[in-house]
């Protein structure tokens, strides 16, 4: 497979996800399409990260690496952010009895 | 003695000082003892120091206070000059003034007392400012005194400050005086550049010196022709001259003591304190007798047809000062002092009586609704017939003797000034006597009902009759060489300022006994036709012809009214209307448009996250689009082998 199918895969993804941002009202479905957008970035590192070391193995067996390391600070950051994010969700629940971002517009006045 | 000169300016200062702060606390009387107390003492300290000028081998003094500006190696001190032109001038300004005060004291008294006051305190302070200019011992306190005198004059020609005509005309004082003080500043300036310093002994020393102090012809006549610019809005000449016969506005002994005796003539005293400079720039001495010739003649012919009173004296003034500035121009510098001197004296008398009869009328001021006014007002009526005898000129009255020695200088220098200058003698003679002939004599015209026709009291006549005196005696000061020799006592006295012996050189005896025989002919037929023609019958119509030209100051208001005061006020309001359209135009445009453009944004803050969102989404995908638009390939990210051996970039 070449590094094309990859990078449309991720950007099918990523689309995904922003459409879901942009149109969902649910909290908990745009936090999922967050996620999504999030691994389609890891998915396209990881391409990338592959690509190079194909490219480059001959002169450096450590290329592509740092890519993936990003990966890895990617996921345990994007676990820490669900923790809080779901928590805020979970107030937001016991507050208003919804998770619809709509009804959460009060801060404006 | 001549140490305690700086109390001769403290002492109206402080005049000024008490009637001025406690104006609503004094009782009018106190008042007039404050006002001339003061000038009274500084005109005793005067003569004292006088009597100590006046010995054979007098040395001028100059008295330091303190340094005023030092700027590098600019040094200007605060001090003042004691020498034979300074103490004349001290005797005139605080003895014409101190009558003028003593005057003033009844004819002011109608004033309510805190405008009595007023009125002392800003007579006082004009007093301090004219000491200030004489006694000076360089230009700038010159120029110190020389914007205080402007000041009061404008403070007392706007004194009746309800009316509106004469705070015009107190504005118009202030406005053409202006002009010629900035010629006067940079004056100094140049001299400063010139000589590095502004002090009359170091100036005068270095001009008159063999390389005039490095100092070219060029610059020396930019230097006298800018200092007579300032002499020209001072004492009104061709073409600044306008404003003093408005300047009438203001009390009748305001124009006595301001308008005729003292701070009109600070311009002469000006030319005549620095006549080194101009004896050494023929081409400025020139400009300056031309000037003076023109404005004689001018004013004279204008005070032909005036019926004000006043105005007919104001132009008298203004064509006298220009007999002074011929004498400054031909050189004849203690000529223009004497008539300084005895203009004060008559001058100061014909203001003081013309106050008198205007008092005496209640107000009125038109001489075609007098007439007849000498059987009322005897003390008057005399005083002033020797006042117009002796600005007439004729012997043995002290204008006679002052304006001889011009004249005769003038034709020294060149017979068509002396011609022009008599055919003003003429015209003086004439207007005077018209002017007496249609206020004393014929009937009276007024309404009787409306005046009680009576002699001013005696504090009013009293000045009057020491000024008679001394417009009578005060020609024997300057006699000419041919009637007596060595009589001269003016010229001796101010020989070692002015230098020379005053009796104008080049003209001879016989040629000297002809000119003042014209000058008397003259005179006399001037005197006696204007006598035989309004006696019986003043001019009561309005002038017609070229009357009216006359009438109408040759439309000179006008005229500068359509090349200057119009086209400027055009400018202003042309750019009062840029500055409330276009410059506030666009700082409030600016304003608005931000108060319109944030009114819009703040919609967009509508609370909605998915709102937000959108807005990041669509931000990006513009960032991607110029990128990739206008980007190109150098930017975009490479693929680069590293060469081996060299460690990743990090």
């Amino acid at each position: 497979m070449s590094i094309s199918h990859y990078i449309f895969l991720a950007v099918a993804l990523f689309c995904v996800g922003v459409a879901g941002v942009l149109t969902r009202r649910n909290a908990i479905i745009i936090f999922m399409c967050v996620e999504l957008m999030l691994n389609a970035v890891n998915l396209l590192l990881v391409a990338f990260s592959k690509m190079q070391w194909h490219a480059l193995a001959a002169g450096n067996p450590n290329a592509g690496i740092d890519a993936q390391i990003f990966v890895f600070f990617i996921m345990v950051v994007a676990a820490a952010e669900v923790s809080v994010g779901l928590a805020i969700i979970v107030m937001m629940y016991r507050n208003t009895h919804s998770i619809d971002v709509n009804f959460l517009n009060r801060l404006k006045h | 003695m001549v140490n305690l000169v700086w109390l001769i300016p403290v002492l109206p200062l402080a005049g000024f000082l008490l009637t001025g702060l406690f104006r609503n606390f004094l009782s009018k009387g106190l008042t007039g003892v404050i006002g001339c107390g003061t000038v009274l003492a500084a005109f005793v300290l005067s003569v004292l120091i006088f009597g100590e000028v006046r010995q054979e081998n007098f040395l001028p003094v100059v008295v330091n206070f303190f340094d005023f500006i030092t700027v590098g190696t600019l040094h200007i001190a605060f001090s003042f000059q004691v020498d034979q032109l300074s103490v004349l001038f001290l005797l005139i300004i605080t003895g014409v003034g101190f009558l003028i005060h003593l005057y003033s004291t009844s004819y002011m008294h109608e004033e309510a007392a805190p405008h009595f006051a007023r009125y002392f305190s800003y007579l006082n302070l004009f007093i301090f400012s004219m000491l200030l200019l004489v006694l000076g011992s360089n230009f700038v306190i010159l120029f110190i005194g020389w914007e205080g005198v402007g000041l009061c004059s404008y403070l007392l020609i706007g004194y009746w400050f309800k009316n509106t005509e004469y705070n015009n005309a107190a504005i118009k004082a202030f406005v053409m005086n202006r002009i010629g003080d900035l010629g006067f500043l940079i004056a100094i300036f140049l001299m400063i550049n010139t000589f590095h310093s502004v002090d009359f002994e170091t100036v005068f020393g270095k001009a008159g010196g063999a390389t005039h102090g490095g100092a070219s012809t060029g610059v020396l006549t930019a230097i006298t022709m800018l200092l007579f610019v300032g002499a020209t809005g001072k004492s009104a000449q061709i073409p600044l001259y306008t404003w003093l016969p408005d300047a009438m506005a203001g009390p009748t002994p305001v124009s006595a003591l301001i308008h005729a005796a003292t701070m009109v003539t600070a311009g002469i005293y000006m030319i005549a304190r620095s006549h080194v400079l101009y004896d050494l720039t023929p081409v400025t001495q020139s400009v300056v007798a031309v000037i003076g010739l023109a404005t004689a003649l001018l004013a004279a012919s204008i005070a032909l047809k005036q019926n004000d009173i006043k105005k007919v004296l104001a132009y008298s003034t203004v064509s006298q000062l220009g007999y002074m500035f011929v004498g400054l121009g031909v050189g004849a510098y203690t000529g223009a002092v004497f008539h300084v001197m005895t203009h004060a004296f008559f001058k100061a008398l014909l203001f003081l009586g013309a106050g008198s009869v205007i008092h005496a009328m209640g107000g009125e001021q038109d001489m075609r609704k007098m007439g007849g006014l000498s059987k009322a007002l005897p003390v008057t009526r005399w005083t002033m017939l020797i006042g117009c005898i002796a600005i007439a000129g004729i012997p043995p009255f002290s204008g006679f003797f002052s304006k001889d020695e011009i004249l005769s200088a003038a034709y020294g220098k060149s017979p068509v000034y002396y011609v022009i200058g008599v055919f003003t003698a003429l015209l003086t003679a004439f207007y005077m006597f018209r002017l007496y002939a249609t206020t004393f004599m014929g009937g009276f015209r007024g309404n009787h009902e409306d005046h009680h026709l009576h002699e001013s009291p005696a504090a009013m006549t009293i000045p009057l009759i020491v000024l008679a005196a001394l417009a009578i005696v005060g020609g024997f000061l300057g006699i000419p060489e041919v009637i007596a020799p060595n009589a001269h006592w003016l010229a001796k006295f101010l020989g070692p300022v002015l230098g020379g012996e005053g009796a104008p050189s080049g003209v001879a005896k016989g040629t000297e006994w002809g000119l003042m025989g014209v000058s008397v002919v003259v005179a006399l037929i001037g005197t006696f036709w204007a006598v035989a023609r309004f006696s019986k019958k003043p001019e009561l119509g309005e002038a017609t012809g070229f009357g009216k030209v006359l009438a109408n100051k040759w439309y000179v208001d006008e005229f500068y009214n359509a090349v200057i005061v119009r086209p400027l006020d055009l400018l202003a309001q042309f750019l009062e209307w840029f500055d409330k359209n276009i410059v506030d135009g666009i700082v409030n445009a600016v304003g608005s448009l931000v108060q319109y453009g944030s009114r819009q944004l703040r919609l967009l803050q509508s609370g909605q996250v998915g709102g937000y969102v959108l807005l990041m989404v669509l931000g990006i995908l513009v960032l991607f689009l110029v990128e990739l638009l206008h980007g190109g390939g150098n930017t975009a990210p490479q693929l680069v082998a590293p060469s081996a051996g060299r460690p990743m970039p990090h």
